[in-house]
């Protein structure tokens, strides 16, 4: 216990007198308990249920992008002069998810932050899984997807080539370097415990496709050296891809004239904003499956603590963010952001505003509160509420500032249709069926770095 | 072809004596032929399927007569293929011609412009004229001549008239009626006496909805003969409307906006306008000082006013509002001041005795002969329609009516509804009528003619001045149409003539001499006939017609019917530019409504609500109100108008037509379901109650406030030489963009803009804009690249309101540039903002960027690539854009490229001038000048000068090239507001 304590980094709350790792695991049955998940549980009939739900609503999304290039972004509501709104505020939204998965391997890493282990892996996916969902976005809301290639800088003999000038380029070369990283992160910290599958794999086929997978890994004490060496230099690599990132899509909004766009605190208030959605979504989906694969001793009360109180943290610096929007635009005194705010709130689309105001700001303010902190059902309610929270804020921040601009006359109104929501739940589900398939396929928790917070492991010198 | 003076060959004896076998063999369903008159032999019957083997192939071997089009601005050596020629020909909307030049590639014509040397359009058009291509390549018009729904040989219908014809010969024609518009047309007229003088007791009737019938009526009141009237605007300092649309509505309003706009230039001695209006009009808006009254009520203000003007046998009214009597007392004021200078104006929604008020208050201040002219009527035969027509639903029902012939119009449509035309003319044996659709009233008769569209046609009119123009057809007829002139000479002795012959022969019958050929190349070129106006007369009014003391109802709602603004009595309901045209002011689209004032809409306990799908720039739901008139009673969706008279209401005919075409069919209500001949224009006493139910109509500006925000300047004329120009440097941080070359710009008067839209569908058809239909503007997605905002300021009950022309703004610092991720919008080296199709992915960020919001993204595939017909009409200067492209304004980059090339080839610049864009050409005002703001002497650089010159948004340091010039207002000072 004096280990573990010491490993609170001074931590004098609750959450520091709990431990990591439940007490009583060995390196073996570290292994065993999150191998078996993968190699000798099989599949319960909840898996395939949920996979089934979740496969549905991924072919939902087929359908409704297959329909969206068959037809036109006109099966969107989309309009003069709303030009974007369920598609890039879907596409911000799972951008922000994809936060966290980064943030807990890369910057926790290098802050030492020893208790990320157990979630970092199913973070990491979560964040390439929610990457690839964004990336849908941007790709089928242009009015020609099959010519979104000319967004990228390849040499043809058509002259086509990016305008630099413009923040969508940027947002090109920076979600598809995160999603490159984030990929390369995940996959290099899967591969020793790959390994460790293709040694226990009791089937042909899983050693064979583990064993590729796993580039030959034998665990030699030259091949942990140079593991360690890559994945401190991708763990470099990837933070300050979680500052830019998001940077650069607030740029998408901040770079623009229009007013409530075009801010100057975007880019910190979006990258706290893609934080706090990450951890939200993280919660989402830690609280659910620690419960269903009995994992309570490896995500302990201590993780959701912490992620509760980095949850408490940012969702102050949205609210923050927020006041600030508000404040400029009184101080200012410029019509036309004085009327925003006031548009915002008071206007047709006012609902979201203040929904979004008690789903981010007021909500979390709970989390001031141990006792929420340390349960669970509050704890998954909140992070729920959060993630509705921030795609409002998205929403809020693209349909309001556009619906009503400079001019009277262009001032207009966006409703949904039935193929924005089908292709909005459409991604959540391709979201679910790949996580489903990393929960059977792939170990969730890194079973190598779980082996390394064990007492045993604290080897003396 | 052959050459004309070719021997003539013949084939048959037959043929020789003049037998036209190729009526005979040229029909592939001969079968069903009626019977010759002697019953068919299986011999006779043999040969002629004989001969149809023998001669099918030479069917297409039909020679056409000589008919010569003669260029208008250029003399044609031989079509250069690219280069379009122009055509001058004229257009015909209620018995009044307007000129115009009709550009034509490669024998296609595609665009309409104005006939600078025509007096009705001194260059400019009406909406209406920019539609009619769009008309011309219609698919639902009617494309075959049908018999009971068979389809029959234009030579069967020859027959069958001349049947008719002989069997009425005896009686002189009794029985044989014909049913026209006003016929402005002098070779129609012509025609028309010659049959009548052949069947002396055949009757003419005469029903035009389009027509002005009060204006007729009232000039007939007040003179006790038929006369013209028109009107010298530019001659007076003030004009006074009497729910007079001058500016935008009947004869001659496109010249008389010019000479408003003209006058009120500040260089110029400046006019002030009053309008006691009930439906807010362009006029209306205009106005320096507008007074909403109820349409019942303008009698009794004109009386008043003529009264004080010293009219004879005029009593004053009673009972006139303290605000109306204010507004007396200054136009009292200002006519007096302006003796010989001024004119008031009676509007055609006003019954005849305020036409002949306003013609007596003319002539008591002197302007008869200084700003208003009298002449012989424009129409050779002019009628009271209005009786006209009550005569022929008597004779018909009287069983007195054996043939009924009707040229054109709609009459089972527009007829007063207590008539029950439908009704009568089913009493009648057999019906024709000529028409450009398969309408109702074709729905109701026996042989249903396809008419010649204008621009097939050969025929003459004549304008609202009596300026005649021979109308010469750009393009064979599509679908086999016929005009009206041969259609008449089927009952004459010659009944193959063609138009041509017939418009020519009665010219050279008119003009005579040796130089004929030289007068009617001339006129043809021209689009006018030189010297043909009617010259003016002198005239009186009888003033005894005064007599009748106003009435003026106490109470009870007015219900007022006027022709839309752009389907007009429905004659272009099937026309879809003209049906996704926003109406000025209210801005609908696609349907008609109930318009009423926003206070009598909440009193009633209604209201109109932007939706959340479309919102204030698609859709606004609206009750559904009933409402019923001397017992019969239509629903439509009321819809507030700012400035409307309370206890008033205002319906659009045209809509609700049940067969017209799929554009126009089932669209809005039919009006005329309650207008009856005796409250044709208004009636009171009309109940409207809610019925619960909402409709979705279709509405691209609902919210027509400023906001606070500087959007339209405003200068006094008092004291506008203190104004100083708005534009100045705003910091930058980049070095500025030299521009070396020609720097395009745009200068938009909105002093001069009377917001008539006909900009914006020029621009449509120029540019090759799609039409989305109902269903996508209320989504928020229409095309248009140019849009005529309104603006109100002041009370809701009698606002100002302002017109602006909004197309791109060419920024210098464009913020649509920036962002576009592939360059697909990129600036011009003299300062186009281009936009390039090709490039587009469609990521629509340009325009979320533009603060002027003039981008518009094809969210569908909306061109029609199938429809054969359609892809005629289109620029083949202009890239027809695809699905998922932005467009917008391009300051019509291929007119300025091609006149780039002409001065390239002649080494010289680009003259000032040179370049109109589609917008400026069609524009009546000249509010829109375009040119080279580089060139310190240009148009448009002179205009930039002034200091009434500012940007738009111009804080936000786009540096647009096109700026606006503030309107100018010139309140009389007893009651300006502002003091």
């Amino acid at each position: 216990m004096t280990e573990r304590r010491h490993e609170g980094h001074g931590v004098v709350d609750g959450a520091a007198s709990s431990p990591v790792i439940a007490p009583g695991y060995t390196f073996g049955s570290v292994t065993d308990k999150i191998s078996s998940i993968v190699l000798t549980r099989g599949a319960s009939h909840g898996w395939w249920l949920g996979f089934l739900v979740a496969f549905l609503l991924a072919n939902m999304l087929f359908v409704s992008l297959g329909y969206l290039v068959l037809k036109g972004i006109g099966i969107w509501g989309n309009n003069q002069p709303v030009a974007w709104a369920f598609d890039i505020t879907n596409f911000v939204w799972w951008i922000g998810i994809g936060h966290a998965g980064t943030l807990i391997s890369a910057i926790l890493l290098l802050l030492k932050q020893t208790w990320r282990t157990s979630i970092n892996r199913f973070a990491e996916a979560m964040t390439l899984f929610a990457v690839a969902c964004a990336g849908i976005f941007p790709l089928f809301h242009t009015g020609r997807p099959w010519l979104a290639y000319w967004m990228l800088p390849i040499p043809n003999t058509m002259s086509v080539w990016p305008q630099f000038r413009s923040p969508l380029i940027w947002d090109v070369f920076a979600v598809s370097t995160y999603a490159t990283v984030s990929l390369l992160f995940w996959f290099v910290g899967l591969v020793p415990d790959l390994a460790t599958l293709r040694d226990r794999s009791e089937s042909k086929i899983g050693r064979v496709v583990y064993g590729v997978f796993a580039l030959g890994w034998r665990g030699s004490a030259r091949h942990w050296q140079r593991y360690d060496m890559a994945y401190l230099l991708l763990a470099g690599l990837a933070t300050p891809l979680v500052v830019s990132v998001h940077t650069i899509v607030s740029f998408d909004f901040a770079v623009a004239q229009l007013p409530g766009w075009h801010a100057t605190i975007f880019p910190p208030y979006f990258v706290a904003g893609a934080i706090y959605s990450g951890f939200a979504m993280v919660l989402t989906l830690a609280i659910p499956i620690r419960a269903v694969y009995g994992l309570e001793d490896f995500i302990t009360s201590r993780h959701l603590q912490n992620m509760a109180k980095i949850l408490l943290v940012t969702g102050l610096i949205v609210a923050y963010g927020y006041t600030i929007e508000a404040f400029m635009a009184w101080y200012s005194a410029n019509t036309y952001e004085e009327f925003m705010m006031a548009n915002r709130m008071t206007g047709p689309y006012g609902f979201a505003y203040w929904l979004l105001i008690l789903c981010n700001v007021v909500t979390p303010q709970l989390l001031w509160f141990r006792r929420i902190r340390s349960s669970v059902v509050p704890l998954f309610v909140i992070s729920l509420i959060v993630n509705v929270g921030m795609w409002l804020e998205r929403f809020v921040i693209i349909v309001t500032s556009l619906h009503r601009d400079f001019l009277p006359s262009s001032w207009g109104r966006y409703a949904p249709t039935i193929w924005d929501i089908s292709t909005y739940v459409g991604t959540i589900g391709l979201f679910l069926a790949l996580l489903f398939l990393f929960l059977r396929f792939l170990p969730m928790i890194s079973i190598f770095e779980m082996r390394t917070i064990l007492p045993q492991a604290k080897v003396k010198e | 072809m052959k050459p004309t003076n070719a021997p003539e060959f013949w084939r048959t004896l037959a043929e020789h004596d003049g037998a036209d076998l190729h009526e005979l063999v040229g029909d592939e369903f001969a079968s069903r032929l009626p019977a010759p008159p002697d019953a068919v032999e299986r011999r006779s019957f043999l040969k002629l399927m004989g001969a149809s083997m023998a001669m099918a192939g030479m069917a297409g071997c039909t020679r056409q007569p000589p008919e010569q089009i003669v260029p208008y601005v250029r003399q044609p050596e031989e079509i250069i293929p690219g280069r379009p020629l122009y055509y001058a020909t004229a257009m015909t909307l209620g018995g009044r011609a307007s000129g115009l030049l009709v550009e034509s590639h490669e024998g296609r014509p595609t665009k309409v412009e104005g006939n600078p040397l025509h007096p009705a359009s001194l260059g400019a058009t009406d909406v209406f004229a920019q539609g009619a291509v769009l008309d011309l390549y219609d698919p639902d018009r009617m494309q075959t001549l049908t018999y009971l729904g068979d389809i029959r040989p234009w030579s069967a219908f020859l027959g069958a008239m001349r049947a008719i014809a002989t069997s009425a010969q005896g009686a002189k024609g009794a029985g044989l009626r014909f049913l026209t518009e006003s016929i402005c047309s002098p070779t129609l007229a012509a025609q028309m006496d010659e049959l009548l003088a052949h069947f002396p007791s055949a009757v003419w009737h005469q029903w035009d909805s389009a027509a002005d019938l009060n204006a007729a009526a009232g000039a007939r009141l007040a003179f006790g003969s038929d006369a013209s009237i028109r009107y010298a605007v530019d001659r007076a300092a003030v004009v006074v409307c009497l729910d007079a649309d001058l500016l935008s509505y009947g004869a001659g309003h496109l010249a008389y906006a010019r000479q408003f706009a003209t006058r009120r230039r500040p260089e110029n001695a400046g006019i002030r306008l009053y309008a006691a209006e009930s439906m807010p009009s362009s006029t209306g808006a205009r106005a320096d000082h507008r007074l909403p009254t109820r349409a019942s009520q303008i009698e009794a203000l004109a009386r008043q006013l003529a009264a004080d003007l010293g009219v004879a046998g005029v009593g004053r009214a009673e009972g006139l509002a303290q605000e109306t009597h204010a507004w007396l007392r200054a136009v009292l004021n200002d006519l007096n001041a302006h003796r010989g200078s001024s004119l008031v104006v009676a509007g055609e929604g006003q019954p005849p005795v305020v036409h002949a008020l306003a013609h007596a208050m003319n002539g008591a201040l002197g302007n008869a002969g200084q700003t208003v002219f009298y002449a012989d009527p424009i129409e050779a035969h002019p009628a009271d329609q209005m009786q006209s027509m009550r005569d022929l639903t008597g004779a018909m029902n009287a069983g007195q009516v054996q043939a009924l012939v009707i040229i054109s119009g709609n009459p089972v449509y527009t007829a007063p509804a207590d008539l029950k035309f439908a009704d009568a003319m089913n009493k009648v044996a057999v019906r024709v009528h000529l028409s450009l659709h398969a309408d109702e009233t074709s729905a109701l008769c026996h042989w249903q003619v396809p008419q010649a569209h204008f621009l097939e046609s050969w025929s003459d009119a004549r304008a609202f001045d009596g300026t005649a123009s021979i109308v010469q057809p750009l393009i064979a007829p599509l679908y086999g149409g016929r005009s009206a002139h041969e259609l008449l000479a089927a009952f004459s002795d010659r009944p193959e003539a063609t138009a041509y012959a017939v418009v020519r022969q009665f010219w050279q019958k008119r003009h005579g001499g040796a130089d004929f050929e030289n007068f009617w190349r001339q006129s043809v070129h021209d689009g006018v006939i030189p010297d043909s106006a009617m010259a003016p007369r002198a005239v009186s009014v009888r003033t005894a017609v005064f007599a009748a003391a106003a009435q003026v109802p106490a109470s009870g709602l007015d219900v007022s019917f006027r022709n839309d603004p752009t389907i007009y009595d429905g004659r272009f309901a099937n026309n879809a530019w003209l049906q996704e045209l926003p109406k000025p002011l209210t801005h609908l689209t696609w349907d008609n409504a109930v318009l009423v004032s926003p206070a009598m809409l909440s009193r009633l306990g209604g209201s109109a609500t932007p939706a959340m799908t479309g919102g204030e720039r698609g859709q606004i739901k609206a009750p559904i109100v009933e409402v019923t008139y001397r017992g019969r009673s239509i629903r439509g969706a009321m819809f507030p108008v700012a400035g409307h008279p309370d206890q008033a209401m205002t319906l659009h005919l045209g809509y609700g037509r049940t067969r017209v075409g799929h554009v126009g069919t089932d669209r809005g209500f039919n009006a005329n379901a309650i207008r009856t001949s005796d409250a044709w224009s208004f009636g009171t006493g009309a109940t409207v109650v809610l019925t619960g139910e909402t409709f979705s109509l279709a509405c691209t500006q609902y919210h027509q406030l400023m906001e606070g925000r500087d959007l339209i300047h405003v200068v006094d004329r008092g004291t506008m030489d203190d104004r100083r120009s708005t534009i100045d440097e705003l910091p930058w941080m980049f070095p500025a963009v030299e521009y070396t070359g020609y720097k395009w710009g745009m200068a938009i008067d909105l002093n001069a803009c009377t917001g008539c839209n006909a900009c914006v569908i020029s621009c449509q058809a120029e540019n090759n804009i799609p039409v989305v239909g109902k269903a996508e503007v209320l989504r928020g997605r229409e095309m248009h690249w140019l849009r005529v905002d309104t603006y109100h300021a002041g009370p809701a009950e009698n606002p100002d309101t302002y017109f602006q022309p909004v197309p791109c703004m060419h920024c210098e610092n464009a913020p649509c540039e920036i962002v576009c991720p592939v360059g697909a919008t990129v600036h011009s080296h003299e300062g186009l903002n281009d936009m390039v199709y090709n490039r587009c992915v469609g990521t629509r960020y340009c325009s979320n960027n533009s603060p002027y919001k003039v981008r518009r993204f094809n969210y569908f595939l909306y061109q029609d690539w199938e429809t054969p017909s359609l892809q005629l009409q289109r620029n083949p200067d202009v890239t027809v854009r695809s699905r998922g492209v932005m467009e917008k304004c391009t300051y019509c980059v291929q007119r300025i490229n091609e006149a780039k090339i002409d001065a390239e080839k002649e080494d010289r610049p680009v003259r000032d001038g040179e370049i109109q864009t589609a917008c400026q050409s069609v524009c009546p005002t000249e509010a829109i000048v375009f040119g080279d703001i580089g060139d310190p002497n240009s148009r448009v650089s002179k205009l930039k000068g002034e200091s009434r010159d500012y940007a738009l948004l111009h804080d936000l340091n786009t540096k647009p090239r096109t700026t606006y010039l503030a309107t100018i207002s010139d309140r009389h000072p007893d009651l300006d507001k502002s003091k």
